[in-house]
């Protein structure tokens, strides 16, 4: 069905950060006054848009939710046709409304984070470049359009994980970041291409239908092309969604400043992967075989996760190790399929929310203790600040799952979920997931300990003090999506909200005492337990002890860089420099050296010039030969 | 307006004013500079207006004009465009003045690095430049086949010239090289295109070069092979392909970046132009025989220019290099033999274009700030001048077909349509999305971040000539990227009579047809 309403001004929702993206880049210093409240006002402006398109959906029957938007035709050729195309439905307004919620908090706390920053206008041109991004991400009615959003969101992280582009560390992480998403995004192009091959389509509605009552192309799919595209589907969440083995990335990304760890590489952009999966989910469905991949996929990423933000001593790679540990989290959920899908969704917004919270907090805490991520350099800031440390304390409780809190209700059920799935396959994930969770209570147990609780640690010339309202108030706010979001979205009937999209779910209600639902209680308070042993309980060395080879594995990302490296890089740099010398010394060296030979001006003909008439016509006639040969011999029919 | 010799008209205007500009007083540079910028405004006008006579599925060839030249051997005068042949013209006369205003204060002096030569004539340097003007137009205007290759051949002269005269310290090197390799091509052509004379008196009772009547002779067997083959080599040389490509380097970083960007952005377009014009249409049978290998080297130059353009040290190098491997992409496109494949290419010889003319201007620049090619040079640029390192960020996005620059849209066809018909080629063709993002944000990385060095920090950012060189161009690339459709509208028609030609249609899609409604999904 065609929008109508507020929905047919979907576009303005991708308009307002746009423009402002534009006025602030191509406007330069002479907007550097006002800038940051241009970016504001953009992002709040999508917000309202946003909202109101929720509420116009919320007033029609489930089958006239999902509404489309023809803006104009970006290429046709032969069968193929692309529209910029836009789709309004329960899951992609629930990505608005989390983008550009949580968003215009970011933005608004950024005003006071990047206060000292002399580019502070370029940041927030770039933060809307990326919330515009992202929207058309979520509301691209096709693969290209979704790519479109999907790329566009790379590059906004690129240029604000390089945003203090004069660090070369922060130069280095930008590039990585966005090579390690290609390797993904090699994976969605091929999936494109397939897709044109297989339906002549790139279209959500033909391929994936208009929900169950009208099925998609996908249906009649042979499990073989749908086991190969969902794969492919994979390999690009997992480059966008930091999952292994293309996770590495997302641990150097923490090199850009804290509001774009909450926004981008931890709330919003580093979800696209389970976003992909969901709304590919009759892809899936057709391929038990990819769906036990994403599974896989998940659960390991999960524990490695985990394990990482145990090691770590920086603040804001604890928690981003955490992040990967979410999103693994959500990944297994929508590889669970139809039981799955709407609690991945519900995590990743409660997620968002907490996870949101957490990173501003950590911003609060850095900015109060001049730019140390050391948490080690810590310790006691309770008493300092507040509002930060009850607002970091109430995402800490929903992020480690302590009733009534958010993450309680979307982790238990994913837990359960997994268990439910049944066979060898749902036990194994289901005790990953389980264990993940007491993990996850004692690394965030230990970040809140080392960070609020004990002895202060820092330095003589350091004097924390409470952040400005401008940063405390967001903090506020996402505490109360901290608090609430889970409940809200599980007990609220989120599942039956998405049902049109992601079909039913068989499971209903919400209950907490079953087996996996009191044993993830008990490991969640042995998390704590330990945590609190270690370092609630007894001072925190300023210096980090060796430690086990756990934590040794951990602090260097379980080698994830170091296999990278000798994987891809080291040969890579071999091969370059092979080619480079082949081609110099080879293609045309050989030629001389033979033209060298012809001639008997042999040793003589590179510093000779006369000599390279002679060699070039040989070279050229070699590589002319090379490919008339060629074509002899493989065709020779 | 219909009877308006457009197209002689754009070949002869730059034709004479480079005439003129060479026959201005020498003291008085700034005048030529000044005309020369005004004949090739001119020109650029004259071609748009022209643009909007053309008829989107009207006849195929446009504007055509025809008339005896050497009469004896069948020779007309004979131009007409086509969608493909029309963009290919606007891409040459958008970027010539664009170039002139670029090389305002740059011609004349060294195009080169490390060592200066004596400084040269400036005038000479912008009549070559409007003389190349003029044959770049003919090239892809030409409908008679000995008419094209006339051009062909006599584009090599103001760009052998302006090598070799206004080039870095190795320009006589590069020159020569240049043109021995552009020579061999060329003769190889000749023999073909001189071949088509008796066949055409054998096949067609009268000996002609014109296009349209050359194009209904359904030459086959070994004799469409041998043809074939001249006219591929020529082509695949100018474009160019693995292995016939060391001569583009050493000329890029030879060549003052001015000329670069019609060089590498135009010139080498006649190579893939000619393949899908001439190798194609002239000799089906043959260009499906040669298709696997044709593939084959396609992609090894995408792989290959790329993992090259990695290891460049010279950032015109570097350029040439991420070019090489982006006509391996358009050569793909071509000989999938689909309709996305081939508007897809045609449609990235104009991103391509401009994307790489921007980079090469804003290379030229970068050098004309630190006398030095090489990209250990530079380091932190972004700090202190923004809008130089911004600009060319966006033009790197482009080379790196970032979605919603103008490569992306053309480089997606390309492997949409390659992928319908052969699916490893385009599999391993996509891996060069990935290489693009190393050979590109690497040096970015390298040149632009970073903190500043020592020699850079006094470094201006772009002046208001500059701005006015390279602004367009981003325009362009970010408009293209987001409504390429009306170009694509221009190109279509004229691929499909193309596709028709060759007697080939895109495969069909494996699952088609509607799936029963209220069916349970299984």
């Amino acid at each position: 069905m065609k929008a109508e309403g507020i929905q047919a001004a979907a576009w303005l929702l991708i308009a307002f950060p746009l423009l402002g993206a534009a006025v602030l880049l191509l406007g330069g210093r002479r907007t550097d006054r006002w800038g940051h409240l241009l970016g504001v006002a953009m992002s709040l402006a999508s917000f309202v848009v946003g909202a109101g398109m929720f509420v116009q959906m919320l007033g029609y029957d489930d089958a006239e939710r999902r509404r489309t938007l023809h803006l104009w035709n970006f290429f046709d050729v032969g069968s193929l046709h692309v529209g910029m195309d836009l789709l309004v439905d329960p899951l992609s307004i629930s990505f608005v409304l989390l983008i550009t919620g949580v968003g215009s908090l970011i933005h608004i706390y950024s005003i006071g984070y990047m206060a000292h920053d002399e580019d502070r206008r370029r940041f927030f041109a770039y933060l809307n470049l990326f919330v515009a991004a992202m929207l058309l991400l979520v509301l691209g009615a096709n693969y290209v359009v979704l790519f479109l959003g999907w790329e566009g969101v790379g590059l906004a992280s690129y240029l604000l994980i390089g945003f203090w582009q004069f660090k070369p560390t922060a130069a280095v992480a930008a590039k990585k970041a966005f090579v390690v998403n290609r390797v993904g995004d090699l994976g969605l192009v091929t999936a494109i291409m397939l897709m044109f091959a297989t339906f002549n389509s790139v279209d959500f509605t033909t391929i994936l239908g208009t929900g169950t009552e009208h099925l998609g192309l996908a249906a009649k799919l042979s499990s073989g092309v749908a086991t190969a595209l969902g794969l492919l589907l994979l390999l690009g969440a997992c480059g966008k969604s930091a999952q292994l083995p293309l996770q590495s990335w997302l641990l150097d990304a923490m090199e850009g400043p804290t509001p774009v760890s909450a926004l981008i590489h931890a709330a919003t952009m580093v979800t696209a992967g389970v976003y992909l999966i969901v709304r590919s989910a009759p892809i899936f469905e057709m391929s038990p075989d990819a769906q036990l991949v994403v599974t896989i996929v998940g659960a390991a990423t999960l524990i490695a996760g985990a394990i990482i933000g145990c090691g770590k001593d920086d603040i804001k790679k604890a928690l981003a190790g955490s992040t990967m540990s979410q999103i693994g989290y959500m990944t297994l959920a929508a590889g669970l399929g139809k039981a799955g899908y709407a609690l991945a969704i519900a995590h990743l917004i409660a997620h968002g929310f907490f996870k949101a919270g957490l990173f501003l907090g950590a911003g609060s805490v850095m900015h109060a203790t001049g730019d140390d991520v050391n948490m080690r350099h810590y310790g006691a800031l309770r008493k300092l600040m507040y509002v930060t440390y009850g607002t970091f304390g109430l995402g800490y409780l929903a992020i480690i799952g302590c009733p009534p809190f958010s993450g309680f209700f979307t982790k238990d059920g994913i837990i359960e979920a997994a268990y439910n799935k049944g066979g060898t396959s749902g036990a194994i994930l289901g005790t990953c997931a389980l264990v993940g969770a007491g993990v996850t209570a004692y690394y965030m147990s230990r970040v809140m300990f080392m960070t609020f609780f004990g002895e202060k640690r820092w330095q003589e010339d350091v004097h924390p003090h409470e952040s400005p309202k401008v940063m405390t108030i967001p903090l506020i706010l996402l505490a109360f999506g901290s608090v609430f979001a889970g409940g809200f979205l599980v007990l609220g009937g989120f599942s039956d909200f998405l049902a049109p999209v992601v079909g039913e779910s068989e499971e209903h209600g919400f209950n907490p005492f079953t087996a996996p639902g009191i044993a993830t209680f008990v490991l969640m308070l042995a998390g704590v337990a330990i945590a609190w042993r270690q370092y609630g309980a007894r001072p925190v060395p300023v210096e980090a002890p060796a430690g086990s080879f756990l934590t040794r594995a951990a602090r260097r990302d379980l080698y994830g860089d170091a296999i990278n490296e000798s994987l891809l890089m080291r040969p890579g740099q071999w091969l370059t420099r092979l080619a480079v010398w082949f081609d110099n010394r080879g293609v045309d060296g050989a030629v001389n050296g033979i033209a060298a030979g012809v001639g008997g001006t042999s040793g003589r003909i590179r510093r000779v010039q006369t000599g390279f008439a002679r060699s070039y016509a040989l070279s050229m006639y070699l590589g002319a030969a090379i490919v008339v040969a060629a074509l002899l011999v493989v065709n020779v029919s | 307006m219909t009877d308006f010799p457009w197209l002689t008209v754009l070949i002869a205007l730059p034709a004479v004013g480079a005439l003129l500009v060479g026959l201005l007083p020498r003291e008085n540079e700034s005048l030529a500079k000044r005309a020369a910028l005004g004949i090739s405004l001119v020109e650029a006008v004259l071609a748009i207006v022209m643009t909007t006579a053309f008829k989107v599925g009207g006849d195929r060839f446009q504007f055509t004009e025809k008339y005896w030249w050497i009469k004896q051997f069948g020779v007309h005068w004979a131009v007409g465009v086509d969608g493909v042949a029309l963009v290919l013209v606007l891409l040459s006369v958008i970027l010539v003045p664009l170039v002139i205003i670029a090389s305002w204060d740059e011609a004349g002096r060294s195009g080169g690095t490390d060592a200066a030569p004596p400084k040269r004539s400036a005038k000479i340097y912008f009549a070559l430049i409007l003389a190349l003007e003029a044959m770049m137009v003919g090239v892809f205007a030409a409908t008679d086949v000995f008419l094209f290759y006339v051009f062909f051949e006599a584009m090599l002269i103001p760009v052998y010239f302006i090598i070799g005269s206004y080039g870095g310290p190795q320009r006589s090197y590069a020159a020569v090289k240049f043109l021995l390799y552009s020579l061999f091509g060329g003769l190889l052509m000749l023999v073909a295109v001189v071949w088509l004379y008796p066949l055409s008196q054998e096949k067609l009772g009268h000996g002609t070069f014109m296009f349209e009547e050359l194009n209904k002779m359904h030459v086959d067997g070994m004799t469409a092979k041998w043809l074939f083959l001249g006219f591929f080599v020529a082509f695949a040389i100018k474009a160019p392909m693995v292995p016939v490509h060391t001569w583009l380097p050493d000329a890029a970083a030879q060549s003052p970046a001015g000329a670069l960007v019609l060089v590498v952005g135009v010139l080498d377009k006649v190579g893939t132009y000619g393949m899908l014009r001439f190798c194609l249409e002239l000799f089906p049978g043959a260009a499906k025989w040669a298709t696997p290998v044709v593939l084959a080297f396609a992609v090894v130059s995408i792989v290959y220019g790329a993992v090259l353009a990695i290891g460049q040290v010279d950032l015109k190098r570097l350029v040439a290099y991420t070019s090489v491997s982006h006509f391996g992409f358009i050569v793909l496109g071509i000989f999938a033999m689909t309709s996305q494949g081939q508007s897809g290419a045609t449609l990235y010889m104009v991103n391509h274009g401009f994307s790489t003319g921007a980079l090469f201007l804003l290379v030229g620049f970068m050098i004309s700030r630190r006398n030095s090619a090489r990209i250990d040079a530079f380091g932190g640029v972004q700090k202190v001048a923004p809008v130089l390192a911004g600009t060319f960020l966006v033009a790197g996005l482009s080379g790196l077909s970032l979605p919603g620059l103008s490569t992306f849209v053309s480089e997606l066809m390309v492997l949409i349509g390659t992928f319908s018909r052969h699916r490893l080629p385009a599999v391993l063709a996509a891996s060069g999305i990935v290489l693009a993002a190393i050979y590109i944000l690497w040096t970015y990385q390298r040149t632009m971040g970073g903190p500043a060095r020592e020699e850079v920090k006094g470094m201006p950012d772009l002046s208001l000539r500059e701005k006015v060189a390279v602004a367009p161009i981003i325009a362009i690339i970010v408009a293209m990227g987001l409504f390429p459709q009306p170009v694509l509208k221009a190109i279509n028609p004229s691929v499909k009579e193309g596709l028709a030609r060759v007697e080939v249609h895109d495969p069909a899609p494996k699952i088609t047809g509607n799936v029963a409604e209220n069916g349970a999904r299984p």
